[in-house]
């Protein structure tokens, strides 16, 4: 997919060919339909007209349509996108507009997939564990400054396109031994939010596998909310494991202390 | 209950249904009181329309303006809604958002600060002070997802992408709901001792809208059907500044934000036009002219806000008028500038990508304009409906016992209009005062037993266009429904206009009775429409049947006809309800006396 600039809007109406995936979890193909294109519109859109005109029964998620709440997650000419936010004069003129579901989650039908592990592995991460409140009347006194780093990682909008796109699970399908990018961005939110008090260093080294990510950053690449998931959120982790496990003076000590 | 075997049957205590703020909120609250308590809702957890919300909640906390307190910000939602609030809700929601706010910050919630280390608060439409507590301007998804995160960790039994077709009703009582999973079409019935509805709004009865494909009136729809009351449907609020262009996005909201932070409306003739007609409810209240706006943006605390800020119908209404008067923007709407701060602030490109990153990044990608150095072109979009169930101001219960409501879905605190904010601090607010009555109501509620006739019934109803594979595409009749609605019931009204929409509203259900779908019951939109279309048409009738009963213009209602408040209709709301015959009757229901001491404040603040 080519990222033509913004501000570039084309002003004329024209047929795009669309191949989109149909089926289920016992197989399906590519369907051709061929859509009239009018200035403005996302690939969304031309999928609801799809489903208006031509294949009521064309499955696809969708919430907000305005790129907040990441249901539309699909894979356009290969690349994980939101369809809501992809618009069709970004995409080659006079080539055929592939659309097909995730693959590193289980296909219920068409467009949407089973993204439920997201859900599963979210669960197991300790949750938010604040300070006793600083002030009498309950409330904490922190600055701008410091919660800063949290907010970026609290963009998210669960999308889950860094986990479609991470080899890890899309092509090792390691979702038993690796959280992905979702959840160390996650997992880096609460680390860093100032006022939590709980310690998730272990379980990211032995049970989340964050050893397993190998700094491809394609999942920064991809992530709608341009979240710097590779360099704010998972070396920084990184880091803290390395301190915490392999650090020769903290070992000594631990050996000490049994 | 042998018959019950083709369904999928659960039980709770407390079954809510919903899952943006209101839902979530009252569910942790009944499971914190001992409830086995479940969620149900109709996209994937954690996507429900409450992620849009932009600007912030509104809690009179003082952070930024230690002037502020509970009644100020009581006396400022009377206000905006017309004094046609219920006053109870009105006086809960004042005091107790600044603790359910706090709350959220104790649960994880990351909110922006202020340099002395408090939750941020900023301007907004209506509000006197600063009030809204905010996360840049993403503000609904920092509260969803605290709530979803929390509330996993509450032993709540969540049923995602499911959609509810039918309360079950024993003895009068609400005792469950049907509907189906929308992945396989499979049956389901929950019987539970209370159930809340947290379903939303009705915003898809409408062409242009800001809202989502969820926002089809099924709470209120659900409740009318089982025997409660809807109170105040015919105000219906067009937010003023939804994207007019490119087509495709026209409706999507463009958040207030962007005025509470020194944005400004301009006409083709580039006039600053919301100074020209200022109401008389609030001419104490504004700039004198654009210098003293600019002030108050800046946080000057003897300056009056700009008229840019006034509450939304009014602004809704100006840029309505100059559209129609040929001073609009070349794609049919008005001019938004915030780039015009730079004559203000050096850093004016950095702040405006900072305090409204979302809003740069929409109109970058799906328009092409960069809000830094471009004015937007906006114009109003079905945002939210103040009417809804009517519930006891105390604990949400309404008419029908143990069916509660919450949020959009409930009506009351907003009366005619709702001021910008007072949406997500009503969703905590009332989710948990909803959450905490549905807990203690189940208790006293052991008899769960559902009426399998009623089961079967409607489970036929939700399955009929199946029989009819031919029958009419259900999108046709949705979208004529939506072009009925928009044309003939929007911004603007006259009784003649409506009166044809009536018609047309019937002959729209003739046609629902008629429409097919095809294909299985596997995640099939097609379906999913055809069932949504008796909410649409039932929200539809009570707007329209609402709005033809009250002759006169307050808040978000204008009648073209009747263009001026009366002193009659200021005494009463609303009320419609099904008939034994099926037909829907409309009732006034007298607005009880205000308490002395709440209208003291009101006339203090006046």
């Amino acid at each position: 997919m080519s990222s033509a600039p913004a501000g570039t809007t084309s002003t004329e109406t024209r047929i795009m060919n669309f191949r989109v995936w149909r089926g289920d979890a016992n197989g399906g193909a590519f369907v051709e339909y061929s859509v009239e294109v009018t200035p403005g519109m996302v690939v969304l859109d031309c999928i609801h007209k799809i489903q208006a005109e031509q294949a009521q029964d064309l499955a696809c998620r969708w919430n907000c349509k305005a790129g907040k709440c990441g249901s539309c997650s699909a894979e356009i000419n290969g690349k994980p996108s939101l369809m809501c936010m992809t618009r069709m004069d970004t995409l080659p003129k006079d080539e055929t507009v592939m659309v097909e579901p995730m693959q590193a989650f289980p296909i219920l039908r068409d467009l949407v997939t089973d993204v439920s592990w997201n859900y599963e592995v979210k669960k197991k991460i300790k949750p938010f564990k604040p300070r006793a409140p600083d002030n009498a009347d309950g409330t904490w006194t922190t600055y701008q400054v410091d919660v800063e780093r949290a907010q970026e990682f609290r963009k998210c909008i669960e999308c889950f396109l860094c986990q479609d796109v991470c080899h890890v699970l899309r092509d090792h399908h390691k979702h038993d031994e690796f959280i992905g990018p979702r959840f160390l961005v996650f997992t880096a939110a609460l680390e860093m939010n100032p006022l939590d008090t709980e310690d998730r260093i272990a379980d990211l080294k032995k049970r989340d596998g964050i050893g397993y990510c190998n700094i491809g950053k394609c999942c920064t690449k991809v992530c709608p909310e341009h979240i710097t998931i590779t360099d704010n959120a998972i070396i920084p982790l990184k880091e803290r494991v390395v301190d915490e496990f392999y650090d020769p003076i903290t070992r000594l000590f631990r050996m000490f202390k049994g | 209950m042998s018959a019950l075997d083709k369904y999928i049957v659960t039980d709770h205590d407390v079954l809510v249904i919903g899952a943006g703020g209101a839902g979530l909120r009252a569910a942790i609250e009944a499971s914190g009181h001992g409830a086995r308590t479940a969620v149900i809702c109709k996209s994937l957890l954690g996507k429900a329309h409450t992620v849009m919300a932009e600007g912030g909640m509104a809690a009179a906390m003082g952070n930024v303006d230690d002037r502020d307190n509970w009644e100020v910000h009581f006396s400022d939602t009377m206000r905006g809604g017309g004094y046609l609030n219920n006053a109870t809700m009105a006086e809960h929601h004042a005091r107790e958002a600044p603790a359910r706010v706090r709350e959220l910050e104790a649960w994880g919630a990351v909110f922006d600060r202020t340099k002395d280390g408090k939750i941020l608060q900023r301007n907004f439409g209506g509000h006197r002070y600063p009030r809204l507590a905010h996360v840049g301007d993403r503000t609904g998804l920092e509260m969803i997802r605290t709530l979803q995160d929390h509330g996993v960790h509450q032993g709540l039994d969540i049923f995602m992408e499911m959609t509810v077709v039918a309360l079950l009703t024993n003895a009068g009582r609400v005792v469950g709901a049907l509907g189906y999973d929308r992945e396989r079409g499979r049956m389901r019935v929950w019987r539970a001792g209370a159930v809340v509805l947290a379903t939303g709004g009705i915003g898809k009865a409408f062409r242009i809208t800001s809202n989502s494909w969820e926002y089809t009136g099924d709470g209120q729809s659900l409740a009318y059907h089982a025997g409660a009351a809807l109170m105040d449907m015919e105000f219906v609020q067009f937010h003023p500044t939804g994207m007019v262009w490119p087509p495709s996005v026209r409706g999507i909201l463009v958040t207030e934000g962007v005025r509470g932070e020194g944005g400004v409306l301009r006409n083709s003739e580039g006039r600053r036009f919301m100074f020209d007609d200022i109401p008389e409810l609030y001419k104490n209240q504004v700039a004198k002219d654009e210098e003293e706006g600019w002030r108050y943006v800046c946080g000057d605390k003897h300056a009056q806000r700009p008229p840019e800020l006034l509450t939304r119908d009014h602004v809704a209404r100006c840029i309505n008028r100059e559209i129609k008067a040929g001073r609009g923007s070349p794609h049919g709407g008005v001019f938004l500038d915030i780039g015009w701060i730079k004559e203000k602030l050096p850093n004016a490109r950095e702040h405006i990508k900072k305090k409204l990153p979302s809003m740069y990044h929409q109109f970058m990608q799906l328009a092409g304009v960069d809000i830094t150095t471009e004015a937007m072109e906006v114009g109003p979009t079905t945002h939210y409906v103040m009417g809804g169930v009517r519930v006891d101001g105390d604990t949400q219960m309404s008419n029908v016992p143990g069916l509660f409501a919450a949020g959009e879905v409930a009506a009351g605190l907003h009366g005619a209009n709702r001021l910008g904010g007072n949406s997500l601090s009503d969703l905590i607010v009332f989710g948990q005062r909803a959450g905490e009555h549905a807990a203690k109501f189940a208790k006293s509620a052991p008899n769960r037993e559902v009426d399998l006739a009623q089961v079967e019934a409607e489970t036929r109803r939700a399955l009929e266009s199946f029989d009819r594979p031919n029958g009419e595409n259900p999108y046709a009749i949705q979208h004529d429904l939506q072009d009925t609605m928009q044309d003939l019931v929007g911004i603007v009204r006259t009784q003649s206009e409506m009166e044809l929409a009536l018609e047309k509203i019937a002959a729209l259900n003739a046609r629902a009775a008629k429409a097919g779908v095809a294909g299985h019951r596997e995640y099939n939109p097609g379906w999913h429409t055809a069932i949504d279309l008796r909410n649409l048409l039932t929200v539809s009738e009570a707007v329209t049947r609402c709005a033809i009963e009250r002759k006169e213009s307050r808040g978000a209602q204008f009648r073209e006809d009747f263009p001026n408040k009366s002193d009659e209709c200021s005494k009463y709301n609303n009320v419609v309800r099904k008939a034994a015959d099926g037909s829907m009757i409309l009732e006034r229901q007298p607005i009880p006396a205000l308490r002395a001491d709440l209208k003291a404040i009101i006339e203090k603040m006046k």
